[in-house]
């Protein structure tokens, strides 16, 4: 059995009003990828903001490699060197070169030579299909191809374990398989992930255990297989059934128009 | 208007404007220091030294150059402090413009997304490191129309001088008006003077701010 990267206790978390975490429980180990659906509003961002800092959480307990790594804030920027993460909005440095907004952590934050860097990055622009673009301004990639680059930002960091929250829900349809793609290589090489996500197809394809998540608490959890075929339990049920159509329109009884000569 | 009149006080307008713009930059750029020195305080909250810098700012921005350059000159000796007209001078415009600076500079910082913020610190930046190379930059793109608007404005402001009794433009074309009384001529080419010294500085600000533009800071969600 391989180790645990994360493991979360027990966390509750609120703004103002009821809680929008009320006891969440997960672990991740080596090399797993877990996929974390639910409702909109039920708590699955915020839980991913949570692990990284980005959110406090009111109790409960998160480590990494087993360091407790909540209600930190002195050293929190260490933390945030072994955490990938990547939003919706991929938020690309606009006023940096993709090669720039790429070298910037690695260089600045983890002081690693520049050139060193400058190889890694073209070798994973390579990767994604990128390398032609290492020069380019942000604001000339399309959707795609900035979440890409914001992918590789992230890797460029070797973290423990890569958090996405909802990657191609602003890109256009045609532009989300070139993500997910690249998402399902990085899960391939081994990559630790948490995954947020509402391509339940994609969720299928990557996960390694699902946990669905509603109204704060983890309600179900299982294999991709058992949870998108036989979810255990109405809620999940249902939601499931909201990524279908069960009405289908009545075409009975219409006769084209335009051909009166028939 | 007499032009012989004008071209024999050419040199007399050339060392009012060189006054006028060394004692004027010499004011903007510590106004620029002590700007991003108040909005910085502020931005990171320090305590107390946030709370000084609200104040002055209140202060500068609500009193007129005027009244503080008479506060320098003629107040402060009554207590024992003595500065030359000089450094009045730029004290006075450190201390007014330092003020409209910060709230340029703020407005530049504010207006960096925060999801810049966040993405900075997800991949591990120190807030230092943070705001060097991820906020600041973006901040000043948003900021260089405001904080060149403040150039000019304190060059303008230097106008004022001529009540510490320097030679700056306002002075020379004063003392020649009440001496000779070709009042035409005077006012002529002081405003011709101050022109050629601020129509440059404006078309460097359209070109910065034009070349921001094109550099496509913001909106990066559209395409």
């Amino acid at each position: 059995m391989s180790e645990t990267i994360l493991e979360v206790r027990d966390i509750h978390k609120s703004f103002d009003g009821p809680g929008v975490l009320r006891g969440v429980s997960l672990e991740i180990r080596e090399g797993e990828v877990v996929v974390i659906v639910g409702p909109s509003g039920c708590g699955k961002s915020t839980l991913l903001r949570c692990i990284n800092g980005l959110e406090t959480i009111d109790s409960g307990e998160i480590r990494l490699r087993g360091e407790v790594i909540s209600g930190r804030t002195r050293d929190l920027h260490l933390v945030r060197q072994k955490i990938g993460m990547v939003f919706q909005s991929y938020d690309l440095f606009p006023h940096m070169k993709v090669m720039d907004n790429l070298q910037l952590g690695p260089v600045r934050a983890l002081g690693r030579p520049k050139a060193e860097v400058e190889r890694e990055a073209l070798e994973m622009l390579e990767r994604v299909g990128l390398r032609d673009k290492a020069q380019a301004l942000p604001r000339t990639l399309s959707g795609g191809q900035k979440q890409r680059v914001a992918l590789v930002r992230a890797m460029m960091m070797h973290p423990e374990i890569l958090l996405l929250d909802e990657i191609t829900a602003a890109l256009d349809p045609e532009m989300v398989s070139e993500v997910l793609n690249v998402v399902i290589d990085l899960a391939s090489g081994g990559m630790t992930m948490a995954i947020v996500t509402h391509e339940m197809r994609f969720a299928e394809a990557v996960a390694d255990r699902v946990l669905f998540l509603e109204e704060g608490v983890i309600l179900e959890e299982g294999s991709p297989e058992q949870f998108f075929h036989e979810p255990k339990t109405e809620r999940a049920r249902r939601f499931l059934q909201s990524f279908t159509y069960a009405a289908r329109r009545n075409r009975d009884g219409i006769q084209p128009k335009n051909n009166p000569g028939d | 208007m007499d032009g012989s009149f004008i071209l024999a006080h050419v040199p007399d307008y050339l060392s009012g404007a060189w006054v006028t713009l060394r004692f004027g930059l010499y004011g903007v750029i510590c106004a620029m220091v002590l700007g991003l020195l108040c909005c910085l305080l502020r931005y990171f909250r320090i305590p107390v030294l946030q709370r000084i810098a609200g104040g002055y700012i209140e202060l500068a921005r609500n009193t007129p150059l005027l009244v503080q350059l008479f506060f320098l000159y003629a107040g402060l000796p009554r207590v024992g402090i003595r500065f030359s007209a000089e450094a009045c001078a730029v004290i006075g415009l450190t201390f007014l413009g330092g003020a409209y600076m910060a709230e340029a500079f703020r407005s530049g910082l504010e207006s960096v997304d925060r999801a810049q913020v966040e993405a900075g610190e997800c991949i591990g930046l120190t807030r230092g490191q943070n705001i060097r190379y991820v906020i600041f930059p973006q901040a000043l793109a948003t900021a260089a129309p405001a904080l060149f608007a403040n150039v000019i404005f304190l060059i303008k402001e230097t106008s004022v001088f001529s009540v510490l009794a320097m030679m700056d433009l306002m002075n020379v074309a004063d003392t020649l008006r009440t001496s000779g009384g070709r009042t035409v001529e005077v006012l002529f080419m002081l405003v011709v003077a101050y022109l050629l010294i601020l129509l440059p500085v404006s078309a460097l600000a359209t070109l910065v701010e034009r070349r921001l533009r094109y550099a496509g800071f913001g909106n990066q969600h559209s395409v």
